[in-house]
Protein backbone atom coordinates (compact mmCIF):
# COMPACT_ATOMS: atom_id res chain seq x y z
CA UNK A 1 0.00 0.00 0.00
CA UNK A 2 1.34 3.44 -0.88
CA UNK A 3 1.48 5.89 1.98
CA UNK A 4 -1.20 8.27 0.71
CA UNK A 5 -3.74 5.43 0.71
CA UNK A 6 -3.27 5.20 4.47
CA UNK A 7 -3.10 8.93 5.21
CA UNK A 8 -5.56 10.74 2.95
CA UNK A 9 -8.61 10.06 5.10
CA UNK A 10 -6.83 11.61 8.09
CA UNK A 11 -6.72 15.12 6.59
CA UNK A 12 -10.14 16.81 6.75
CA UNK A 13 -9.10 19.65 4.42
CA UNK A 14 -8.62 17.23 1.54
CA UNK A 15 -12.39 17.01 1.30
CA UNK A 16 -12.50 20.60 0.06
CA UNK A 17 -13.54 21.63 -3.39
CA UNK A 18 -11.64 24.68 -4.69
CA UNK A 19 -12.88 26.57 -7.75
CA UNK A 20 -15.03 23.59 -8.63
CA UNK A 21 -12.19 21.06 -8.36
CA UNK A 22 -11.06 18.75 -5.57
CA UNK A 23 -8.19 20.44 -3.72
CA UNK A 24 -4.71 19.32 -4.80
CA UNK A 25 -2.49 20.76 -2.09
CA UNK A 26 1.10 21.07 -3.27
CA UNK A 27 2.30 23.81 -0.92
CA UNK A 28 3.40 21.90 2.17
CA UNK A 29 6.85 23.51 2.08
CA UNK A 30 5.15 26.81 2.95
CA UNK A 31 2.90 25.14 5.50
CA UNK A 32 1.56 21.63 5.57
CA UNK A 33 -2.02 20.54 6.21
CA UNK A 34 -2.99 18.96 9.54
CA UNK A 35 -4.27 15.48 10.34
CA UNK A 36 -7.40 15.14 12.46
CA UNK A 37 -5.38 13.93 15.46
CA UNK A 38 -3.52 17.26 15.63
CA UNK A 39 -6.68 19.33 15.29
CA UNK A 40 -8.51 17.26 17.89
CA UNK A 41 -5.65 17.17 20.39
CA UNK A 42 -5.57 20.96 20.39
CA UNK A 43 -9.29 21.45 20.71
CA UNK A 44 -9.45 18.77 23.44
CA UNK A 45 -6.75 20.62 25.30
CA UNK A 46 -8.69 23.89 25.16
CA UNK A 47 -11.93 22.15 26.03
CA UNK A 48 -10.56 20.24 29.03
CA UNK A 49 -7.14 21.17 30.36
CA UNK A 50 -6.17 24.73 29.58
CA UNK A 51 -4.31 26.72 32.23
CA UNK A 52 -0.95 28.45 32.39
CA UNK A 53 2.09 26.26 32.82
CA UNK A 54 4.74 26.02 35.53
CA UNK A 55 3.08 28.43 37.90
CA UNK A 56 -0.37 27.13 38.72
CA UNK A 57 -0.69 24.75 41.64
CA UNK A 58 -4.02 23.33 40.66
CA UNK A 59 -5.15 20.35 38.65
CA UNK A 60 -5.53 22.06 35.31
CA UNK A 61 -2.23 23.88 35.72
CA UNK A 62 -0.51 20.57 36.39
CA UNK A 63 -2.16 18.94 33.39
CA UNK A 64 -1.17 21.80 31.11
CA UNK A 65 2.42 21.72 32.39
CA UNK A 66 2.62 17.99 31.88
CA UNK A 67 1.31 18.30 28.32
CA UNK A 68 3.67 21.15 27.51
CA UNK A 69 6.74 19.42 28.92
CA UNK A 70 5.59 16.19 27.31
CA UNK A 71 6.02 17.84 23.91
CA UNK A 72 9.64 18.52 24.76
CA UNK A 73 10.24 14.85 25.60
CA UNK A 74 8.55 13.76 22.41
CA UNK A 75 10.69 16.11 20.32
CA UNK A 76 13.84 15.03 22.15
CA UNK A 77 13.28 11.44 21.03
CA UNK A 78 12.14 12.47 17.54
CA UNK A 79 15.38 14.31 16.81
CA UNK A 80 17.74 12.12 18.79
CA UNK A 81 18.74 14.80 21.30
CA UNK A 82 20.89 13.76 24.28
CA UNK A 83 18.62 15.34 26.87
CA UNK A 84 15.40 17.30 27.22
CA UNK A 85 17.38 20.33 28.40
CA UNK A 86 18.70 20.70 24.87
CA UNK A 87 15.22 21.25 23.43
CA UNK A 88 14.03 24.87 23.59
CA UNK A 89 10.50 25.59 22.38
CA UNK A 90 10.31 28.86 20.44
CA UNK A 91 7.73 30.42 18.10
CA UNK A 92 9.18 29.06 14.87
CA UNK A 93 12.29 28.77 12.73
CA UNK A 94 12.49 32.53 12.22
CA UNK A 95 12.18 33.11 15.94
CA UNK A 96 14.89 30.56 16.71
CA UNK A 97 17.28 32.04 14.16
CA UNK A 98 16.74 35.55 15.54
CA UNK A 99 17.37 34.27 19.04
CA UNK A 100 20.60 32.61 17.93
CA UNK A 101 21.83 35.56 15.88
CA UNK A 102 21.23 37.89 18.84
CA UNK A 103 22.79 35.64 21.45
CA UNK A 104 25.71 34.28 19.44
CA UNK A 105 26.76 37.64 18.00
CA UNK A 106 26.36 39.64 21.22
CA UNK A 107 29.89 38.93 22.37
CA UNK A 108 31.63 39.18 19.00
CA UNK A 109 34.19 41.82 18.09
CA UNK A 110 34.13 44.15 15.06
CA UNK A 111 35.62 42.35 12.07
CA UNK A 112 34.58 38.89 13.26
CA UNK A 113 32.92 36.93 10.48
CA UNK A 114 29.59 35.20 10.03
CA UNK A 115 29.21 32.85 7.10
CA UNK A 116 25.85 32.06 5.50
CA UNK A 117 25.07 30.71 2.02
CA UNK A 118 23.52 31.97 -1.19
CA UNK A 119 20.61 29.51 -0.84
CA UNK A 120 19.27 30.77 2.50
CA UNK A 121 15.71 31.74 3.29
CA UNK A 122 15.46 35.40 4.37
CA UNK A 123 14.96 34.20 7.92
CA UNK A 124 18.52 32.88 7.89
CA UNK A 125 19.88 36.07 6.29
CA UNK A 126 18.24 39.08 7.88
CA UNK A 127 18.86 38.19 11.56
CA UNK A 128 22.60 37.90 10.74
CA UNK A 129 22.52 41.15 8.76
CA UNK A 130 20.98 42.91 11.76
CA UNK A 131 23.54 41.43 14.13
CA UNK A 132 26.38 42.21 11.72
CA UNK A 133 25.31 45.83 11.51
CA UNK A 134 25.00 46.11 15.28
CA UNK A 135 28.36 44.49 16.05
CA UNK A 136 30.16 45.56 12.88
CA UNK A 137 30.75 41.97 11.78
CA UNK A 138 31.59 40.83 8.26
CA UNK A 139 28.80 38.77 6.69
CA UNK A 140 29.84 36.48 3.85
CA UNK A 141 28.00 33.88 1.78
CA UNK A 142 29.07 30.53 0.37
CA UNK A 143 28.09 30.46 -3.32
CA UNK A 144 25.86 27.88 -4.99
CA UNK A 145 27.26 25.93 -7.96
CA UNK A 146 25.60 25.75 -11.37
CA UNK A 147 24.04 22.44 -10.44
CA UNK A 148 22.46 23.86 -7.30
CA UNK A 149 24.88 22.50 -4.71
CA UNK A 150 26.87 24.34 -2.04
CA UNK A 151 30.34 25.14 -3.33
CA UNK A 152 32.42 23.34 -0.71
CA UNK A 153 35.74 24.53 -2.15
CA UNK A 154 34.52 28.08 -1.74
CA UNK A 155 33.48 27.21 1.81
CA UNK A 156 37.08 26.26 2.57
CA UNK A 157 38.34 29.49 1.07
CA UNK A 158 35.83 31.57 3.03
CA UNK A 159 36.44 29.91 6.41
CA UNK A 160 39.08 31.82 8.33
CA UNK A 161 40.44 32.26 11.80
CA UNK A 162 37.90 35.07 12.20
CA UNK A 163 34.85 32.98 11.26
CA UNK A 164 32.73 32.75 14.40
CA UNK A 165 29.43 31.38 13.08
CA UNK A 166 28.45 29.28 10.06
CA UNK A 167 24.67 29.30 9.51
CA UNK A 168 23.17 27.30 6.66
CA UNK A 169 20.10 25.43 5.59
CA UNK A 170 19.83 21.66 5.75
CA UNK A 171 17.47 21.49 2.77
CA UNK A 172 16.89 24.37 0.33
CA UNK A 173 13.25 25.49 0.13
CA UNK A 174 13.73 26.32 -3.57
CA UNK A 175 16.34 23.97 -5.03
CA UNK A 176 15.55 21.00 -2.83
CA UNK A 177 19.29 20.56 -2.31
CA UNK A 178 20.15 18.46 0.74
CA UNK A 179 23.34 19.94 2.12
CA UNK A 180 26.03 17.71 3.65
CA UNK A 181 25.51 18.96 7.21
CA UNK A 182 28.10 16.77 8.91
CA UNK A 183 30.72 17.69 6.31
CA UNK A 184 30.10 21.45 6.53
CA UNK A 185 30.02 21.31 10.32
CA UNK A 186 33.29 19.39 10.49
CA UNK A 187 35.03 22.03 8.37
CA UNK A 188 33.46 24.86 10.36
CA UNK A 189 34.53 23.25 13.62
CA UNK A 190 38.11 22.96 12.42
CA UNK A 191 38.02 26.71 11.81
CA UNK A 192 36.66 27.19 15.33
CA UNK A 193 33.19 28.35 14.27
CA UNK A 194 29.83 27.59 15.87
CA UNK A 195 27.33 25.96 13.48
CA UNK A 196 23.62 26.79 13.12
CA UNK A 197 21.43 24.68 10.85
CA UNK A 198 18.05 25.78 9.49
CA UNK A 199 16.07 22.54 9.46
CA UNK A 200 12.72 24.02 8.37
CA UNK A 201 12.63 21.98 5.14
CA UNK A 202 14.38 18.92 6.56
CA UNK A 203 12.49 18.04 9.73
CA UNK A 204 9.24 17.24 7.86
CA UNK A 205 10.93 14.75 5.55
CA UNK A 206 14.13 13.26 6.99
CA UNK A 207 14.79 11.09 10.00
CA UNK A 208 16.89 13.37 12.21
CA UNK A 209 19.60 12.41 14.66
CA UNK A 210 21.35 15.31 16.34
CA UNK A 211 24.23 13.10 17.43
CA UNK A 212 25.07 12.34 13.78
CA UNK A 213 24.58 15.79 12.25
CA UNK A 214 27.47 17.34 14.12
CA UNK A 215 26.02 20.86 14.34
CA UNK A 216 25.78 23.04 17.44
CA UNK A 217 22.26 24.38 16.88
CA UNK A 218 19.31 23.14 14.81
CA UNK A 219 15.96 24.91 14.34
CA UNK A 220 12.68 24.00 12.68
CA UNK A 221 8.95 24.82 12.42
CA UNK A 222 6.30 22.23 13.35
CA UNK A 223 3.73 23.91 11.06
CA UNK A 224 5.63 22.52 8.09
CA UNK A 225 5.48 18.99 9.52
CA UNK A 226 1.75 18.48 10.07
CA UNK A 227 1.77 20.44 13.34
CA UNK A 228 0.39 23.84 14.35
CA UNK A 229 1.67 27.35 13.61
CA UNK A 230 3.05 29.51 16.40
CA UNK A 231 5.60 27.08 17.86
CA UNK A 232 9.16 26.24 16.94
CA UNK A 233 11.98 23.98 18.04
CA UNK A 234 15.52 25.09 18.80
CA UNK A 235 17.92 22.31 19.64
CA UNK A 236 21.30 23.26 21.06
CA UNK A 237 24.24 21.17 22.17
CA UNK A 238 24.15 21.43 25.95
CA UNK A 239 27.54 23.07 26.44
CA UNK A 240 26.72 25.60 23.72
CA UNK A 241 23.39 26.46 25.30
CA UNK A 242 25.04 26.71 28.74
CA UNK A 243 27.51 29.23 27.32
CA UNK A 244 24.81 31.38 25.74
CA UNK A 245 23.58 34.50 27.58
CA UNK A 246 19.83 34.99 27.18
CA UNK A 247 18.85 38.08 25.19
CA UNK A 248 15.15 38.01 25.99
CA UNK A 249 13.76 38.41 29.46
CA UNK A 250 10.48 37.85 31.25
CA UNK A 251 8.70 35.40 33.47
CA UNK A 252 9.73 31.73 33.57
CA UNK A 253 13.29 32.35 32.43
CA UNK A 254 14.55 33.35 35.89
CA UNK A 255 15.12 31.70 39.25
CA UNK A 256 15.32 34.75 41.41
CA UNK A 257 14.87 38.42 40.64
CA UNK A 258 15.98 41.55 42.43
CA UNK A 259 15.28 45.02 41.14
CA UNK A 260 18.74 45.39 39.66
CA UNK A 261 19.67 41.82 38.72
CA UNK A 262 18.42 38.29 38.31
CA UNK A 263 19.56 34.72 38.33
CA UNK A 264 18.69 32.79 35.17
CA UNK A 265 16.61 29.67 35.28
CA UNK A 266 18.02 26.29 34.26
CA UNK A 267 18.01 25.02 30.69
CA UNK A 268 15.84 24.96 28.67
CA UNK A 269 13.49 27.47 30.39
CA UNK A 270 16.22 30.12 30.40
CA UNK A 271 15.37 30.70 26.74
CA UNK A 272 11.57 30.50 27.09
CA UNK A 273 10.40 33.80 28.61
CA UNK A 274 6.68 34.39 29.02
CA UNK A 275 3.68 32.13 28.58
CA UNK A 276 4.66 29.60 25.94
CA UNK A 277 2.51 28.25 23.08
CA UNK A 278 0.85 25.52 25.13
CA UNK A 279 -1.93 24.32 22.84
CA UNK A 280 0.60 24.39 20.01
CA UNK A 281 2.90 22.13 22.03
CA UNK A 282 0.01 19.70 22.40
CA UNK A 283 -0.49 19.81 18.63
CA UNK A 284 3.24 19.31 18.11
CA UNK A 285 3.15 16.13 20.18
CA UNK A 286 0.27 14.82 18.08
CA UNK A 287 2.10 15.69 14.84
CA UNK A 288 5.27 13.89 15.93
CA UNK A 289 3.19 10.90 17.02
CA UNK A 290 1.51 10.82 13.63
CA UNK A 291 4.80 10.96 11.74
CA UNK A 292 6.42 8.35 13.99
CA UNK A 293 3.52 6.01 13.48
CA UNK A 294 4.04 6.25 9.71
CA UNK A 295 7.81 6.02 10.17
CA UNK A 296 10.09 8.79 8.94
CA UNK A 297 11.90 6.45 6.56
CA UNK A 298 8.62 5.61 4.88
CA UNK A 299 7.56 9.27 4.86
CA UNK A 300 10.81 10.25 3.16
CA UNK A 301 10.59 7.43 0.64
CA UNK A 302 7.04 8.39 -0.35
CA UNK A 303 7.93 12.05 -0.80
CA UNK A 304 11.10 11.27 -2.74
CA UNK A 305 9.08 9.13 -5.15
CA UNK A 306 6.62 12.01 -5.70
CA UNK A 307 9.51 14.44 -6.19
CA UNK A 308 11.15 12.18 -8.79
CA UNK A 309 7.83 11.83 -10.58
CA UNK A 310 7.24 15.60 -10.65
CA UNK A 311 10.81 16.34 -11.76
CA UNK A 312 10.67 13.87 -14.60
CA UNK A 313 7.18 14.95 -15.69
CA UNK A 314 7.82 18.71 -15.60
CA UNK A 315 11.33 18.56 -17.09
CA UNK A 316 9.95 16.67 -20.10
CA UNK A 317 7.51 19.48 -20.98
CA UNK A 318 8.58 21.90 -23.71
CA UNK A 319 9.18 25.41 -22.37
CA UNK A 320 9.38 24.28 -18.75
CA UNK A 321 12.57 24.71 -16.73
CA UNK A 322 13.08 22.95 -13.41
CA UNK A 323 15.59 24.23 -10.85
CA UNK A 324 17.95 22.48 -8.50
CA UNK A 325 20.23 19.46 -8.59
CA UNK A 326 19.59 16.74 -11.20
CA UNK A 327 17.05 14.07 -10.31
CA UNK A 328 19.85 11.55 -9.78
CA UNK A 329 20.87 13.45 -6.62
CA UNK A 330 18.74 12.87 -3.52
CA UNK A 331 16.56 15.95 -3.02
CA UNK A 332 14.04 17.44 -0.62
CA UNK A 333 10.32 17.37 -1.40
CA UNK A 334 10.17 20.56 -3.50
CA UNK A 335 10.28 21.21 -7.23
CA UNK A 336 10.69 24.82 -8.37
CA UNK A 337 9.88 25.42 -12.02
CA UNK A 338 9.34 28.14 -14.60
CA UNK A 339 7.10 28.15 -17.66
CA UNK A 340 8.45 30.06 -20.63
CA UNK A 341 6.43 33.18 -21.42
CA UNK A 342 4.49 33.05 -18.16
CA UNK A 343 5.10 34.87 -14.92
CA UNK A 344 5.19 32.55 -11.87
CA UNK A 345 2.21 34.35 -10.31
CA UNK A 346 0.13 33.67 -13.36
CA UNK A 347 1.22 30.04 -13.30
CA UNK A 348 0.01 29.76 -9.69
CA UNK A 349 -3.25 31.59 -10.42
CA UNK A 350 -3.98 29.40 -13.43
CA UNK A 351 -3.24 26.23 -11.47
CA UNK A 352 -5.46 27.48 -8.64
CA UNK A 353 -8.30 27.77 -11.13
CA UNK A 354 -7.91 23.99 -11.44
CA UNK A 355 -7.82 23.46 -7.67
CA UNK A 356 -4.05 23.01 -7.55
CA UNK A 357 -2.28 24.99 -4.81
CA UNK A 358 1.38 25.82 -5.50
CA UNK A 359 3.55 28.65 -4.28
CA UNK A 360 4.87 31.33 -6.63
CA UNK A 361 7.32 34.14 -6.14
CA UNK A 362 10.76 34.53 -4.63
CA UNK A 363 10.11 32.03 -1.81
CA UNK A 364 11.79 34.40 0.65
CA UNK A 365 15.09 33.66 -1.07
CA UNK A 366 15.74 36.78 -3.14
CA UNK A 367 19.54 36.40 -3.19
CA UNK A 368 19.08 32.91 -4.63
CA UNK A 369 16.63 34.30 -7.24
CA UNK A 370 19.31 36.82 -8.22
CA UNK A 371 21.80 33.97 -8.52
CA UNK A 372 19.38 31.99 -10.72
CA UNK A 373 18.62 35.09 -12.77
CA UNK A 374 14.84 34.96 -12.27
CA UNK A 375 12.31 37.16 -10.44
CA UNK A 376 10.64 34.13 -9.02
CA UNK A 377 9.53 30.60 -9.73
CA UNK A 378 6.51 28.42 -9.21
CA UNK A 379 7.07 25.66 -6.65
CA UNK A 380 5.26 22.42 -5.98
CA UNK A 381 6.01 20.66 -2.70
CA UNK A 382 4.87 17.36 -1.31
CA UNK A 383 3.78 15.68 1.89
CA UNK A 384 2.56 12.36 3.21
CA UNK A 385 -0.98 12.88 1.89
CA UNK A 386 -0.07 13.57 -1.74
CA UNK A 387 -0.84 10.93 -4.34
CA UNK A 388 0.91 10.11 -7.63
CA UNK A 389 -2.24 10.97 -9.60
CA UNK A 390 -2.07 14.49 -8.13
CA UNK A 391 1.41 14.85 -9.62
CA UNK A 392 0.10 13.61 -12.97
CA UNK A 393 -2.69 16.18 -12.74
CA UNK A 394 -0.12 18.92 -12.04
CA UNK A 395 2.05 17.92 -14.98
CA UNK A 396 -0.92 17.68 -17.36
CA UNK A 397 -2.22 21.08 -16.29
CA UNK A 398 1.20 22.76 -16.59
CA UNK A 399 1.47 21.28 -20.08
CA UNK A 400 -1.68 23.20 -21.06
CA UNK A 401 -0.68 26.51 -19.50
CA UNK A 402 1.25 28.09 -22.33
CA UNK A 403 -1.74 28.03 -24.62
CA UNK A 404 -4.14 29.80 -22.30
CA UNK A 405 -2.67 33.18 -21.48
CA UNK B 1 -9.26 23.34 -20.61
CA UNK B 2 -8.32 25.80 -17.94
CA UNK B 3 -10.95 28.31 -16.90
CA UNK B 4 -8.91 31.42 -17.65
CA UNK B 5 -11.90 33.63 -18.48
CA UNK B 6 -12.76 33.97 -14.82
CA UNK B 7 -9.20 35.00 -14.00
CA UNK B 8 -7.96 37.04 -16.90
CA UNK B 9 -10.18 39.22 -19.03
CA UNK B 10 -9.60 39.46 -22.77
CA UNK B 11 -8.11 42.92 -22.17
CA UNK B 12 -5.53 41.50 -19.75
CA UNK B 13 -4.65 38.64 -22.08
CA UNK B 14 -4.31 40.99 -25.04
CA UNK B 15 -2.20 43.54 -23.15
CA UNK B 16 0.01 40.78 -21.73
CA UNK B 17 0.68 39.29 -25.15
CA UNK B 18 1.02 42.55 -27.03
CA UNK B 19 1.65 45.47 -24.69
CA UNK B 20 1.58 48.77 -26.55
CA UNK B 21 3.78 50.81 -24.25
CA UNK B 22 6.39 48.27 -23.23
CA UNK B 23 9.97 49.30 -23.95
CA UNK B 24 12.59 51.88 -23.14
CA UNK B 25 11.62 55.51 -23.70
CA UNK B 26 14.49 57.58 -25.11
CA UNK B 27 14.64 61.10 -23.75
CA UNK B 28 12.49 60.35 -20.71
CA UNK B 29 12.31 63.28 -18.30
CA UNK B 30 10.72 61.47 -15.34
CA UNK B 31 11.55 57.92 -14.34
CA UNK B 32 10.74 55.77 -11.32
CA UNK B 33 10.94 52.11 -10.42
CA UNK B 34 9.42 50.08 -7.62
CA UNK B 35 9.07 46.52 -6.44
CA UNK B 36 6.13 44.57 -5.06
CA UNK B 37 7.63 43.07 -1.89
CA UNK B 38 5.13 40.21 -1.97
CA UNK B 39 6.23 38.74 -5.26
CA UNK B 40 9.34 40.66 -6.30
CA UNK B 41 7.63 42.14 -9.35
CA UNK B 42 9.45 45.18 -10.64
CA UNK B 43 8.12 47.96 -12.84
CA UNK B 44 10.01 50.96 -14.23
CA UNK B 45 7.91 53.72 -15.71
CA UNK B 46 9.39 56.36 -18.00
CA UNK B 47 7.64 59.60 -18.94
CA UNK B 48 8.49 62.44 -21.25
CA UNK B 49 6.94 65.77 -20.24
CA UNK B 50 6.90 68.92 -22.30
CA UNK B 51 6.77 71.03 -19.15
CA UNK B 52 3.16 70.43 -18.26
CA UNK B 53 1.85 67.60 -20.33
CA UNK B 54 2.95 63.95 -20.55
CA UNK B 55 3.75 63.49 -24.21
CA UNK B 56 5.07 59.94 -24.13
CA UNK B 57 5.21 56.99 -21.72
CA UNK B 58 6.82 53.58 -21.60
CA UNK B 59 7.52 50.85 -19.07
CA UNK B 60 9.82 47.89 -18.59
CA UNK B 61 10.09 45.31 -15.85
CA UNK B 62 9.49 41.81 -14.66
CA UNK B 63 5.84 41.49 -13.87
CA UNK B 64 2.85 39.20 -14.09
CA UNK B 65 0.06 39.49 -16.64
CA UNK B 66 -2.14 41.65 -14.41
CA UNK B 67 0.67 44.04 -13.48
CA UNK B 68 1.89 44.28 -17.07
CA UNK B 69 -1.61 44.96 -18.37
CA UNK B 70 -2.15 47.52 -15.64
CA UNK B 71 1.10 49.34 -16.51
CA UNK B 72 0.18 49.28 -20.18
CA UNK B 73 -3.30 50.70 -19.58
CA UNK B 74 -1.89 53.32 -17.22
CA UNK B 75 0.65 54.46 -19.82
CA UNK B 76 -2.16 54.82 -22.34
CA UNK B 77 -4.36 56.75 -19.91
CA UNK B 78 -1.72 59.32 -18.96
CA UNK B 79 -0.27 60.15 -22.36
CA UNK B 80 -1.56 63.52 -23.50
CA UNK B 81 -2.65 64.57 -20.04
CA UNK B 82 -1.21 67.27 -17.79
CA UNK B 83 0.74 65.81 -14.85
CA UNK B 84 -1.86 66.99 -12.35
CA UNK B 85 -4.55 65.06 -14.18
CA UNK B 86 -2.38 61.97 -14.54
CA UNK B 87 -1.87 61.98 -10.80
CA UNK B 88 -5.61 61.63 -10.34
CA UNK B 89 -5.83 58.32 -12.19
CA UNK B 90 -6.98 55.75 -9.64
CA UNK B 91 -7.18 51.96 -9.36
CA UNK B 92 -10.85 52.14 -10.30
CA UNK B 93 -9.97 53.72 -13.65
CA UNK B 94 -7.56 50.89 -14.43
CA UNK B 95 -10.03 48.21 -13.35
CA UNK B 96 -12.68 49.74 -15.58
CA UNK B 97 -10.43 49.27 -18.60
CA UNK B 98 -9.06 45.87 -17.52
CA UNK B 99 -12.61 44.56 -17.07
CA UNK B 100 -11.46 41.91 -14.65
CA UNK B 101 -12.58 40.68 -11.29
CA UNK B 102 -9.32 41.07 -9.40
CA UNK B 103 -8.96 39.22 -6.12
CA UNK B 104 -7.69 41.10 -3.05
CA UNK B 105 -4.40 39.14 -3.08
CA UNK B 106 -3.64 40.47 -6.57
CA UNK B 107 -4.79 44.07 -6.18
CA UNK B 108 -1.19 45.09 -5.56
CA UNK B 109 -0.43 43.83 -9.08
CA UNK B 110 -2.89 46.46 -10.37
CA UNK B 111 -1.71 49.27 -8.11
CA UNK B 112 2.08 48.89 -8.35
CA UNK B 113 2.25 50.91 -11.62
CA UNK B 114 0.16 53.64 -9.95
CA UNK B 115 2.62 54.08 -7.11
CA UNK B 116 5.49 54.10 -9.60
CA UNK B 117 3.68 56.85 -11.54
CA UNK B 118 3.28 58.92 -8.38
CA UNK B 119 7.01 58.52 -7.65
CA UNK B 120 7.97 59.48 -11.19
CA UNK B 121 5.82 62.63 -11.09
CA UNK B 122 7.23 63.56 -7.70
CA UNK B 123 10.70 63.32 -9.13
CA UNK B 124 11.57 60.30 -7.00
CA UNK B 125 12.78 56.85 -7.93
CA UNK B 126 15.66 55.76 -10.08
C1 LIG C 1 14.38 26.97 4.67
C2 LIG C 1 13.44 27.78 5.48
N1 LIG C 1 13.89 28.49 6.52
C3 LIG C 1 13.09 29.22 7.30
C4 LIG C 1 11.74 29.30 7.07
C5 LIG C 1 10.90 30.16 7.95
O1 LIG C 1 10.04 29.41 8.73
P1 LIG C 1 8.95 30.11 9.64
O2 LIG C 1 8.22 31.06 8.75
O3 LIG C 1 8.11 28.98 10.11
O4 LIG C 1 9.66 30.80 10.74
C6 LIG C 1 11.21 28.58 5.99
C7 LIG C 1 9.77 28.60 5.66
O5 LIG C 1 9.15 29.51 5.25
C8 LIG C 1 12.08 27.83 5.18
O6 LIG C 1 11.62 27.15 4.12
Amino acid sequence: MRLHEITRGDFPVLGRVVNGHPLVYLDSAASSQKPRTVIEAMSQYYARSHANVHRSIHTLGEEATELYEGARDRVQRFIGAQSREEVVLTRGTTDGLNLLADALCAGLAPGDEVLITEMEHHSNIIPWQLAARRQRLALRAVPVTGSGLLDLDALDRLLSARTRVVAFTHVSNVLGTINPVAEVCARARRAGAVTVVDGAQAAPHLALDMSLLGCDFYVFSPHKMLGPTGIGVLWGRRERLEALEPTRGGGEMIKEVWLDRAQWNDLPWRFEPGTPPIAEAVGLTAAVEYLEKLGMDRVGEHERALTRQALAGLAALPGVRVFGPPASVSRGAVVAFAVEGLHPHDVAALLDAEGIAVRAGHHCAMPLMHRLGVVGTARASFSVFNAPDEIDHLVRTVADLRSVL
Amino acid sequence: MIATRALYSDVIRERWRRPRFRGELPGATAVAEDVNPLCGDRVRLMLRLDGVRIVAAGFVGDSCAICTASADVLAELVVGRPAAEARAVAAGDLLAVLQADIRPTRMRCVTLPLSVLAQALNGGGA
